[in-house]
């Protein structure tokens, strides 16, 4: 790989899920409440010291990080598919398809997401990781498909696909190994970006209490920062700045990984 | 007489991901007063990079690692361009030597009209009053054939590829320059409209007597506007010679290959050929002779060195071992014997 | 004499433009017999290129009719439809974008192959292939399968859209510009393969080309047409279009062919 920043990243990113997902094999899920232990700082036997509730902060950390990560993920795949799959039939097929496609979007658009989230929150609980990534998805995907859109516009005009049009070889064939694959790093882009945000939108709900507190995540322990006062003292500072990094090393992480996707992705670029 | 311009062993090479490139590789060459010199040769072969390279306009990655571009400048001193200060090369430029580059039509800014462009030219080289600078356009567009009234004032749009193409020659000609450089001249023109550009040229030259070296991939073109033929393979001349020379009398193999690769537009159907594969990376290129792997006639000594440009005629020369002999060549039918 | 394959009767392209109406086609009428090739010259703007495509059923013209042996093609359906698309295909002119940059060759060969069953079997899609690499003087084949268009010269991606022509045994390839953007030296052999194909194959041709010259050399056995601003201005055999020609615009554009014989060019007398 060429990009060292784009290898780092994924290193990074591969460190992070790995941690969030095989880590939580190696420590209790469940930590016991002690009251003797609250606020302490970094020792040996509790690394990132403890909370509010004298439970270990490393320990919340290592299994806080698969709920995010995940809904994470399946927000960003589930507003990625629709948008792929919608974005280009409508652009491809034109005529009343794509105008019911785009009116759609459009009003999708114009919701207000944090609103209609408020209004939710208030009428169910969001507690199911799965809820919540088609919650999130359901709002990021009319940006990515007015994009995919766009670009799948213009690559149906490519001599290419006029050929291939020529060879009969049918829509879906058209689409799916024409005109995407040439999307590739596009879409991947996109993926990242939308999961970025989805994560983004996660850890901001946990932090607002729209989504009630069913294990330790990150956005939790941010929430319970927060209203516990653990930003106002200097002991308690790894409590909030845990989870602070950790999301912030996991967006740099896959946003600088995309440096390395043009390269993977672009046979121009594979080989001289 | 003395050359204009003297080309001795250019050398451009380009700085890539996979490691220098050398595009022109050791050219030289005379370009007398009012003489006209064609660069001949196909994708790849250099002469683009060559054309840019005289006036020092190559882009960033393209360096001159050696050479020298000496120019007989019009109170007779001899300067070497590419050691000019950028001041000193701001001067020559336009008013000692001018460029049309490939694609012109393109190059005219659309937001602007013609006038406003081509005063913007002569200021950007010289304090002038408007009114010399109106008189100055109008005096040479009328001299490419196109009417002042119409033209000035319109758009770039708003005319044809034709007629865009003769205002960029007009530009060139603002300063009355002794040299003038042309890439690919009438490449995406219309026939007629180059038959046009064409006798517009030849016209020019007439009257104004500058010196004229033109880039092309097409031959026919060098038989029509040039006095001196260069064809160019793998970043080096290998042939050299007057017109009559090279389209009689050529003997180096690549450029018998490109004659007999003209379709003739005169005569009964010929039987043609072209030439086998391909040119050789420049990344990569082999030892010996670069044309080697497409040559009927190559023999074993052409892997051993590359070869020089060798005296072939009075003015005339090649680089080949084993040029073609000069027969008598079979134009439309009729024996053209050697005058 | 074999009932001609295409008829374009009285076809017309009008369309609006700022300037009022622009009748880019006017009135064309020709016959494509099999077999045979038929030559279409003109300058830009001479609706060369538009009557091509709608001889291919890419544009639909906005009066006249297209004849695909005897039926108007708007009203094929099922596998009329299909059989006219499998036989009739189209080169393009410019050999960097007609192919699918992220495809090998094998790939853009194969999908026609697969999708219309000419071969079964993963075997004989390869050796298919491979012939079909042969017919287009890409040899040795096997050198060219796994490349991708980046590694190819425009040359031999003109020779890969030729293949993929072939793919589905054509009638009659029409050709728009397809040496416009190839080297002098190289245009040649395309046509000499073009030419091959209509001997070995019987393929019929209609090239469109702004070049005289190429016309005459591709189709001296079949014949020319000339078209100036929409109108079709001469038609007939090529020999006799070249050496005798008619209309006033045909002799205008033979007399702007520059010749490569220096003293025929220049009446004076060159003294180098």
């Amino acid at each position: 790989m060429r990009s060292k920043a784009g290898f780092a990243g994924f290193v990074v990113f591969a460190a992070l899920v790995l941690i969030a997902v095989v880590g939580p094999l190696f420590t209790p899920s469940h930590l016991a409440t002690d009251m003797t232990a609250v606020y302490l700082p970094p020792s040996g036997s509790h690394l990132l010291g403890t909370d509010s509730e004298g439970r270990d902060i490393a320990v919340q950390m290592i299994n806080g990080g698969r709920p995010v990560i995940l809904v994470g993920l399946l927000a960003g795949a589930i507003s990625t598919l629709i948008a792929i799959v919608f974005g280009s039939l409508g652009a491809y097929l034109g005529g009343w398809v794509d105008s019911a496609i785009v009116s759609v979007t459009d009003i999708v658009l114009t919701v207000p997401q944090i609103v209609l989230l408020a209004v939710l929150a208030s009428l169910y609980t969001l507690d199911s990781p799965w809820v919540l990534a088609v919650l999130l998805g359901a709002f990021a995907w009319p940006y990515l498909l007015r994009s995919v859109r766009a670009q799948v516009l213009s690559l149906k005009e490519r001599e290419y696909v006029e050929a291939a049009r020529l060879l009969d070889l049918g829509t879906p064939h058209i689409l799916f190994r024409e005109i995407l694959p040439n999307m590739a790093t596009f879409i991947m882009m996109n993926f990242v970006v939308t999961m970025t945000n989805a994560i983004y939108a996660l850890v901001g709900l946990y932090f607002l209490g729209l989504a009630p507190i069913v294990d330790d995540n990150w956005g939790a322990m941010l929430n319970k920062a927060w209203t516990r006062g653990a930003v106002f003292y200097s002991d308690s500072l790894f409590y909030v700045l845990a989870p602070v990094i950790a999301i912030s090393l996991l967006q740099l992480s896959l946003v600088t990984m995309t440096r390395s996707f043009e390269e993977i992705l672009n046979p121009r670029l594979r080989q001289s | 007489m003395k050359p204009i311009l003297s080309v001795r062993d250019l050398a451009v090479e380009y700085r890539t991901a996979a490691g220098p490139v050398r595009a022109v590789r050791g050219v030289s060459f005379d370009v007398h007063p009012g003489e006209s010199l064609a660069l001949i040769g196909e994708s790849g072969c250099g002469k683009t990079t060559l054309g840019l390279a005289l006036l020092r306009l190559l882009p960033a990655p393209a360096s001159t690692p050696s050479g020298e571009v000496l120019y007989r400048r019009r109170d007779g001193e001899v300067v070497d361009l590419l050691r000019l200060g950028r001041e000193e090369l701001r001067r020559f430029r336009w008013s000692e030597a001018a460029m049309v580059f490939q694609g012109s039509m393109n190059s005219l800014n659309p937001l602007l009209p013609v006038r406003d462009q081509m005063r913007d030219t002569v200021l950007a080289h010289r304090r002038m009053p408007a009114a010399e600078i109106r008189r100055l356009t109008e005096d040479v567009l009328r001299k490419v054939r196109l009417d002042p009234a119409r033209v000035l004032a319109a758009y770039p749009h708003e005319l044809s590829g034709g007629m865009k193409q003769r205002v960029l020659i007009a530009m060139s000609l603002l300063l009355d320059p002794q040299v003038l450089v042309l890439d690919e001249p009438t490449t995406a023109l219309d026939i007629r409209t180059q038959r046009a550009i064409v006798d517009v040229l030849r016209e020019l030259r007439e009257r104004l007597g500058f010196a004229m070296i033109f880039v092309s991939h097409d031959l026919p073109l060098a038989a029509e506007l040039a006095d001196r033929v260069a064809t160019m393979y793998a970043g080096r001349i290998i042939e050299l010679g007057g017109v009559r020379d090279i389209f009689y009398r050529p003997r180096h193999p690549y450029t018998v290959g490109l004659l007999d690769a003209v379709p003739p537009i005169v005569g009964d159907l010929p039987a043609l050929v072209s030439i086998p594969g391909g040119p050789p990376s420049l990344l990569d290129l082999p030892v010996g002779c670069p044309f080697r792997s497409r040559c009927a006639h190559a023999q074993d000594d052409c892997a051993a060195a590359e070869p020089g440009l060798e005296q072939v005629g009075v003015v005339h020369t090649a680089a080949c071992y084993h040029i073609v002999p000069a027969d008598r060549r079979v134009i439309r039918g009729e024996d053209v014997t050697n005058a | 004499m074999p009932d001609p394959l295409i008829v374009l009767d009285r076809v017309s392209h009008v369309f609006a433009g700022r300037s009022g109406q622009t009748r880019a086609v006017d009135e064309v009428s020709l016959e494509l017999e099999p077999g045979k090739v038929l030559c279409l010259v003109g300058e830009s703007g001479s609706g060369k290129t538009t009557t091509a495509r709608i001889a291919a059923g890419l544009t639909r013209p906005t009066a006249g009719t297209v004849r695909f042996q005897g039926t108007d093609i708007r009203s094929l359906t099922g596998d009329a439809a299909t059989g006219f698309r499998r036989a009739v295909q189209y080169i393009h002119q410019d050999p960097y974008s007609s192919l699918n940059p992220v495809r090998d060759v094998f790939g853009t060969l194969a999908a026609p192959l697969r999708r219309h069953r000419v071969v079964r079997g993963r075997e004989e899609v390869r050796r298919r292939a491979l012939e079909l690499l042969t017919d287009v003087d890409l040899t040795p084949p096997e050198n060219f399968l796994g490349k991708y268009p980046h590694q190819l010269s425009g040359g031999q991606r003109q020779r890969v859209a030729v293949a993929r022509a072939l793919t589905l045994a054509p009638r009659l390839i029409i050709a728009d510009e397809a040496t416009s953007m190839l080297d002098v030296s190289i245009r040649i052999s395309l046509l000499n393969v073009l030419l091959r194909l209509r001997d070995d194959r019987g393929v019929a041709f209609l090239f469109i080309t702004h070049d005289l010259a190429l016309a005459k050399y591709f189709g001296w056995h079949g014949t020319t047409a000339v078209m100036h601003e929409g109108r079709l201005v001469e038609h007939g055999p090529t020999p006799r279009v070249i050496n005798e020609p008619a209309h006033e615009y045909t002799q205008a554009l033979l007399a702007a062919i520059p010749l490569p014989d220096p003293d025929r060019a220049r009446p004076r007398a060159a003294s180098w």
